[in-house]
């Protein structure tokens, strides 16, 4: 696996996320400067990781969706490649078009900080294959802008399509609002592009890998990123 | 000399905070009239905030040496060793004044601020914690004030990106007009790559770095330093606004022009910006500097140099660069996107010049600026001490049952959960203890080591009995340390108080900085950095004394940490230490009985150490399998907060005879720690407490999901914990305060 963290002014989380690539893969990644143009040659993963691009002083995401390297990124997408979008990440794939919707201001309007449960709904992608559909993982949030919305349209086509991952739920999976916390349309925490090679997601899987620090639920994503570019 | 600038008289000198003899020496020192702008700079230099003119004399007390103490108070931060090549670097400041004026800002910049002087240093913040005190929660301001604090402290930290791990938040009348909120922040540096603010060589060029200047927090410090009265929110613009992503940048440029060696010494724009920045590091350094006031980057068209050198905005650096490295730190700065500007040399004059428009708008001794300013040995009166409490006096209104659901869903002891999931406390992936604990616990890099930091204060023991109550403080923030099972190593002190010139609040603070000093020496605990703030106080009425600790530890070996959640059914649980009974001043005869009295319980430095020692080596040694400080509502309230955390409950014996049960559960006697073990173990650790002269206590069997005392009800985990968990966003949510 050959991947490259993008490091826009502001962000924060891409020490952790090259950490845990590191520490499930063994391998260290690249880190790309913002004001570059080209990934690294050969680069089969790219990350938008976590943090505060630009202080998220206009609309999250939306600087950093115009930075020079994210011409770079949008063309590894639009040939196939795979694309990780984590919180901030997340925000900046929707507001550079690689994928649908907005994420927006918490429903009580806090920045929350704690462990969540997400519902795998699938495992048949390059993100979840070491998952069961169904599984319910426990991994932390840390956000205030993570309530994703999209028009009826969209959000219809993303159910029909199956391009909804991750949902927030109770321990055992089910729905409920008291656990969907950020107020996510239909409790939404990660999608997928059309081509099913772009994830965005506002949890940290990247925070739960290590024994040492708390749960390792976020590991197995990293083991089926592994698993499918060496299957490639 | 300079023309347009206002004549200095006797209203404008009181306008700058200096009083009338203060402003005497300082013409006498310069033998002339000074300036408007050399007016400015002097009341900047020599207000209470920067020159710590009434606390400086009790200070020196203090003990701040140990083996491994790298630098003490003085500088930026403090500095410890903490092994491999590594050093800690931490300090904790107010942001008090500010934070009540304008709360989310206040508390945003307080914590930009601590984190720079701590990167300033050439340290990585890896963690940073607060203490916060607000007023009555009755109080129609006390909700809106909590909710934007809490959001500065978040909104700043989150964004740059350093977890808020710990920390304290209290409520009480006293601070109904000044809330308290103290930053701490910590660092992890190479021990042998830390910069200071000491300026050598003449000639070298002093550079800006940063964000650029504007008119915002002019005069900040002066308003720190005085009380408050009706018109308090009239200062508002006084107070700065936080940039974190400015500051984000400039932590990453300030560490690549260190990695870089570019860097001789350092200096952040703190309180009174250019100015103190400036004078530090040429007095210092015994050097002169000169500043040319035109080339520093504004953000506002036509600044003055008065308000140039008063300026408190934020995420700015002053520097002395290695001539040779300018280009390469410069192109560094540029490519974060940072000011980068030379706005002065070095002199061998030891005079502080600052020219602009071609005019000298200033020209002062620099060394005196500092050495000289005014220090007072200000008259305080003895604190009246106050009878002790016999528990046997004090009936229980209600049944033990009633009293520990009050306690749990008391503001003061109810959970802080509201509070701490505001703030990332997970970023950066070394939290491996989170908030809610005794004391934070932080990875260095991939382990085994980790830090474990924690602050406290209790504040009515304090305003009962300053000298035990700074006694109190550092006992119980070393006592947090150690049942992680860290070694404390050393503490930063925040010392809030009200007004200084009145005795009786000057005899609080000599009284609280001698206790602490005793119980700094007893524990083997130095003193390495800390920040005085005096003047809380509002129309005459001071806050609660309050002298915050933030200690830090160090644990060898993660793989040995407690924790404090029961760990499985069927453990025994003992007490560690004696118990009386102690009920004055306890958190139960406020909030049961709704009476603050008496002597608060006494702390017997020997005892802590011997207690603490022997609770560590139980811990490292892998023997115990829960542990938990007891302070704040004793022994029960204890029990329900290790069965909380686990879900677990516990079915405990009767109370010893001779002390009424009520002072027996919810009694604060001092150098105390609950802990579980395996049955089979306990009579060994018992021989070994015997051996050693350690009270030691067996109360009863984890098991179950309820609480079970003889002659009680049974008290369900799960009740307690909706109590527990339910007050504070009940009353955020705009709930009755109950």
């Amino acid at each position: 696996m050959k991947s490259a963290v993008v490091v826009f002014p502001g962000i924060n989380r891409e020490h952790d996320m090259a950490r845990a690539l590191k520490f499930v893969s063994g391998k260290e990644p690249a880190m790309v400067w913002h004001a570059d143009r080209e990934l690294p040659k050969g680069t089969d993963l790219v990350v938008l990781p976590g943090g505060f691009s630009y202080g998220d002083y206009l609309r999250c995401g939306a600087i950093a969706a115009r930075a020079p390297i994210m011409d770079a990124v949008r063309a590894h997408a639009a040939k196939g490649g795979l694309v990780l979008a984590v919180c901030n990440g997340f925000q900046i794939a929707c507001e550079a078009g690689l994928l649908p919707g907005v994420l927006m201001r918490n429903a009580r309007l806090k920045f929350i900080c704690r462990e969540v449960y997400l519902r795998i709904e699938r495992s048949d992608t390059p993100f979840t294959r070491r998952y069961n559909a169904g599984d319910v993982i426990r991994v932390p949030v840390a956000h205030g802008e993570g309530n994703y919305i999209a028009d009826e349209e969209t959000i219809a086509r993303l159910e029909d399509e199956g391009r909804v991952l991750f949902r927030y739920t109770t321990p055992d999976g089910k729905l409920d609002p008291a656990f969907n916390f950020n107020g996510a349309t239909h409790a939404i925490a990660g999608i997928l592009s059309e081509q099913r090679n772009v994830l965005g997601l506002m949890p940290h899987p990247e925070n739960h890998v290590d024994p040492v620090v708390g749960p390792t639920d976020g590991r197995r994503l990293f083991e089926s990123l592994i698993s499918t570019l060496e299957a490639a | 000399m300079i023309p347009n600038e206002p004549k200095i008289t006797p209203t404008l000198i009181a306008e700058h905070g200096l009083k009338p003899d203060e402003y005497d020496r300082f013409r006498a020192l310069i033998g002339r009239d000074p300036s408007f702008t050399e007016l400015g700079i002097v009341s900047a230099m020599w207000n209470e905030h920067c020159s710590y003119k009434s606390s400086k004399v009790h200070l020196r007390g203090l003990p701040t040496k140990a083996p491994w103490v790298i630098q003490g108070p003085g500088e930026n931060a403090g500095v410890i060793d903490i092994g491999g090549g590594l050093a800690c670097v931490f300090k904790m400041e107010s942001h008090n004044q500010p934070s009540f004026i304008e709360p989310y800002q206040g508390a945003a910049t307080g914590v930009g601020g601590i984190l720079r002087d701590v990167f300033t240093m050439g340290a990585r913040p890896v963690a940073c914690l607060n203490a916060l005190r607000f007023g009555d929660p009755k109080h129609p301001k006390t909700r809106a004030l909590v909710s934007g604090v809490v959001a500065g402290i978040g909104g700043y930290g989150n964004s740059f990106g350093v977890p808020t791990v710990g920390g304290s938040v209290g409520f009480h009348p006293r601070y109904d007009g000044n809330i308290l909120v103290n930053a701490m922040a910590v660092g992890i540096a190479e021990k042998d790559k830390i910069f200071y603010a000491k300026a050598s060589g003449v000639g070298r060029p002093v550079v800006y770095l940063g964000s650029k200047t504007g008119r915002d927090g002019i005069h900040g410090a002066t308003m720190a330093s005085a009380e408050f009265g009706d018109d308090s929110e009239e200062k508002r613009p006084t107070v700065q606004v936080g940039d974190p992503f400015s500051e984000k940048l400039l932590l990453e440029a300030c560490l690549e022009i260190m990695q870089k060696g570019c860097v001789i010494a350092i200096q952040d724009m703190g309180a009174a910006g250019l100015t103190c920045s400036a004078v530090e590091m040429g007095a210092k350094g015994d050097l002169g500097v000169t500043l040319d006031l035109d080339r520093v980057p504004t953000r506002e068209a036509a600044m003055t140099a008065y308000e140039m050198m008063l300026s408190e905005s934020q995420e700015r650096m002053l520097m002395v660069l290695k001539p040779e490295k300018e280009k390469e730190a410069e192109a560094i700065f540029k490519k974060w996107g940072l000011d980068f500007a030379v706005v002065g040399k070095t002199t061998e004059t030891s005079r502080f010049i600052v020219r602009f428009g071609g005019d000298v708008m200033a020209d002062l001794p620099i060394k005196e600026l500092g050495d000289e300013a005014p220090e007072y040995n200000r008259s305080f009166a003895e604190p009246k001490k106050l009878p002790v409490l016999d528990a046997k006096s004090i009936p229980s209104p209600v049944s033990i049952k009633r009293a520990l659901e009050k306690l749990l869903a008391s503001p003061d002891l109810c959970s802080k959960r509201w509070v701490w999931e505001q703030y990332d406390h997970l970023i950066l992936n070394n939290t491996v203890q989170r908030p809610g604990g005794d004391a934070a616990v932080v990875r260095i890099d991939d382990g085994p080591k980790a830090l474990a930091m924690t602050t406290d204060v209790t504040p009515r023991y304090c305003e009962a009995d300053p000298f035990e109550g700074g006694k109190q403080a550092v006992a119980e923030a070393w006592r947090n340390l150690t049942a992680v099972g860290a070694r404390p190593l050393a503490v930063t002190d925040n010392l809030n108080f009200g007004n200084p010139e009145r005795p009786e609040i000057m005899g609080q603070f000599v009284y609280c900085v001698r206790g602490i000093s005793a119980a700094c020496k007893a524990l083997d605990f130095p003193v390495v950095s800390g920040n005085v703030s005096l003047y809380n106080e509002t129309n005459g009425r001071a806050i609660l004394p309050t002298p915050t600790i933030g200690g830090v530890g160090i644990l060898d070996d993660l793989a040995s940490m407690a924790t404090l959640a029961f760990k499985a059914e069927g453990e025994a649980i003992f007490l560690v230490g004696e118990t009386k009974g102690w009920l004055g001043q306890s958190a139960f005869l406020a909030t049961v009985l709704g009476r603050e009295e008496g002597a608060p319980p006494p702390v017997d430095l020997a005892v802590e150490k011997r207690n603490g020692d022997f609770v560590r080596k139980l811990i490292t040694e892998k023997r115990v399998t829960a542990v938990h400080d007891l302070s704040d509502g004793g022994l029960l309230v204890a029990i329900a907060e290790m069965a909380m955390a686990s879900t677990i409950g516990a079915k405990l014996d009767s109370p010893p005879a001779g002390i009424p049960p009520h002072a027996f559960w919810f009694g604060e006697d001092q150098a105390r720690y609950l802990l579980t073990a395996k049955a089979a173990e306990v009579p060994k650790i018992a021989a070994e407490a015997a051996g050693n002269d350690i009270p030691m206590r067996v109360l009863g069997t984890t098991g179950g999901r309820q609480l079970t005392l003889p002659g009680e009800d049974p008290i369900l985990v799960s009740s307690l914990h909706a109590l527990f968990e339910g007050w504070l966003p009940a009353y955020m949510a705009g709930g009755a305060v109950g």
